[in-house]
């Protein structure tokens, strides 16, 4: 899949971009570029749901990263580079990296589930909830549980963000 | 602060195009069990439909359609909601979240028993609480900023 690792090193250059780029506005368009680009992956490993999801929440989380930094008053600072910092950084990532290559050695190889449920839920998800998206007949009925608990952690931050963010205090 | 919201073209347009947006919202939310899509991404379009709203016409326009208490009140019912879907299954099913309601056949789009309920009480919680969010996070400025606008 050529596309998809093309489309990973555009992804790739778009982040360091928006961390180095000096313009704010700029950085948040090259955050953009990055979501869009995950969005076509999602699309070229045939995950329509995921595609949706994630291009809607990239256009919403835009449009308030833009309205958040828009008109603002930013001045760019300078830093040189701190070579200790640096080093400290690239050991990092280096044993995080080879730890991720250990670990997805290990993975199955794509599109073949290895464990009885996830096989069951392809074979017979249909048949047991007559949807015929299979996305939903996991998310909504055979993982119905895992949902509510993702629905209380949505619940959660929409509560801290108004209570933090809510600047008229209530009248007594 | 006279003119809220952005140009005359963009107000027209919006006008023509915020409804669609929003329909297309409300058709994934409830084709999310036939085809790609489902509650979140279909209650996010319909959040981005109002927030198109606030963009073009400033907030006064779109909160006096969905004002903030109001936006909250439908994110909890929608928990609610979806919550009582888990215990109609626990009571009348005897597991927590089993499906008991008529199936339908496959393709229709009142088929799948409580997975088209459960988009809708997802979309009302999903919509309603991004709005919130974008209300509080993006439209109510801190006074600190109110200030510099008025000094510009």
């Amino acid at each position: 899949m050529l596309e998809l690792e093309v489309i990973l090193i555009f992804m790739i250059v778009a982040a360091v971009m928006a961390m180095e780029i000096e313009d704010l506005l700029s950085s948040v368009i090259a955050l953009g570029a990055v979501g869009i680009g995950l969005t076509l992956e999602f699309l070229i490993l045939r995950a329509p749901d995921l595609a949706i999801t994630q291009l809607v929440v990239e256009i919403l989380s835009l449009i308030i990263l833009i309205r958040a930094t828009v008109g603002r008053d930013v001045s760019p600072v300078k830093t040189g580079i701190k070579w200790g910092y640096f080093a400290f950084a690239l050991l990092f990532v280096s044993v995080f990296l080879w730890f991720s290559y250990q670990a997805i050695m290990g993975l199955p190889s794509f599109g073949s589930p290895i464990m009885k449920v996830g096989s069951e839920y392809i074979s017979e998800g249909v048949r047991w909830t007559h949807a015929t998206n299979i996305v939903s007949a996991i998310i909504l009925d055979f993982r119905g549980y895992d949902t509510l608990g993702e629905a209380t952690v949505l619940f959660t931050s929409v509560v801290g963000v108004v209570a933090v963010l809510r600047m008229v205090g209530k009248k007594r | 602060m006279k003119e809220q919201g952005m140009s005359l073209i963009v107000k027209r347009v919006t006008k023509i195009t915020v409804s669609l947006i929003f329909l297309f919202g409300v058709y994934i939310v409830l084709h999310g069990h036939i085809s790609p899509g489902g509650g979140f991404a279909g209650g996010v379009i319909i959040a981005l439909s109002f927030i198109h709203l606030v963009l073009a016409f400033g907030k006064e326009t779109a909160l006096k359609r969905l004002s903030e208490a109001a936006a909250s009140v439908i994110e909890s019912l929608g928990g609610l909601f979806f919550w009582g879907i888990g215990l109609l299954g626990l009571f009348a099913g005897g597991v927590f979240f089993i499906n008991v309601l008529p199936k339908g056949r496959p393709f229709d789009l009142f088929s799948s028993g409580s997975i088209l309920l459960s988009n809708v009480a997802i979309a009302m919680k999903v919509g309603a609480g991004l709005f919130a969010i974008f209300i509080a996070m993006a439209v109510l400025r801190i006074p600190v900023d109110e200030g510099d606008k008025q000094k510009r």
